[in-house]
């Protein structure tokens, strides 16, 4: 593993997926406003206060807010070298992850079941492009965590790895943070 | 000391921290379905969930990526991520006149 830190004293590692989510707020904000330059333009329905089920939508937000509170307890117990612990929270991640995974793949399947499909209007288009891109995302971050819950099961993910679970870590709270915007400018301000 | 030694002496939050923070977010959250469902705060309901949800975005930024902790370049990154990306969202619905849609008759 390389141990070298760039110029500010950041690992590059570190530096580097950093970098990678200055660019992810400007293609998420892209989503984002291709979205709401569309909102209530659609000549046809379903609308999103027709068809948006907040209680659901409002559990998911949950659920991935308590992975990140998951992931950060997985980095903490790796860096202390607490092997058991880390297990148990990568394990929780994934779970919470794949929890908000099977969420957005029913309500994806209940809009299409109600008529809302990718070419049925804007709201439809913008709406499944961003949200779609966001589950891929989350999707990559159950597939990275299962890596580190595979290391941790085989003995190798102990304090020299922390710098590894940490990047990860980084992904996934974007993940999240990106979520959150979305849950409000989607869901709730309709 | 190498590197990742270095890295990983670096101040960090505690447990106890990162479960208040979780808390918190929980709360705000909770609030900010509450706030949709309040018949009264529609007229408000854009700015009040924006900065709902801006405390939460700060939170996860600062307490779970340790951004609070560490070094400021990392936040100036993600600053700037973020600046040009509402850049374009506002240039989008400008060009697209969104904003004129959203604006009260």
């Amino acid at each position: 593993m390389s141990t070298h830190a760039t110029t500010f004293g950041v690992p590059h590692r570190k530096m580097a997926m950093w970098v990678f989510i200055g660019s992810e707020c400007m293609f998420f904000g892209s989503l984002i406003a291709t979205y709401l330059s569309y909102k209530g333009k659609s000549v046809t329905g379903p609308t999103p206060a027709e068809i948006l089920n907040i209680p659901l939508t409002s559990v998911s937000t949950f659920v991935l807010l308590m992975s990140s509170l998951a992931m950060v307890l997985a980095l903490d117990a790796v860096q202390r070298d607490q092997k058991g612990q880390a297990k148990l929270w990568i394990g929780g991640v994934i779970a919470l992850g794949g929890l908000f995974l099977a969420g957005q793949v029913y309500e994806f399947s209940h809009f299409y079941h109600e008529g809302l499909t990718l070419q049925e209007n804007l709201f439809g288009s913008t709406f499944f492009v961003l949200t779609g891109f966001h589950g891929a995302h989350v999707t990559v971050g159950v597939i990275w965590m299962a890596t580190l819950l595979v290391m941790a099961f085989r003995g190798r993910l102990g304090p020299e790895r922390g710098l590894d679970v940490e990047v990860a870590g980084l992904y996934w709270h974007f993940v999240d943070v990106v979520w959150i915007v979305i849950f409000t400018v989607v869901y709730l301000i309709q | 000391m190498n590197e990742i030694a270095e890295h990983q002496s670096g101040a960090h939050a505690s447990r106890s921290t990162y479960w208040l923070v979780a808390l918190i977010l929980a709360i705000i959250t909770m609030l900010e379905v509450a706030v949709f469902y309040i018949p009264f705060l529609r007229t408000a309901i854009a700015p009040i969930l924006l900065v709902l949800s801006a405390t939460k975005f700060a939170l996860v930024a600062m307490f779970f990526m340790h951004l609070r902790y560490d070094r400021p370049i990392l936040t100036a990154i993600l600053s700037t991520g973020l600046v040009v990306a509402a850049a374009i969202i506002l240039a989008l619905m400008l060009l697209f006149g969104a904003l004129r849609l959203m604006a009260p008759a």
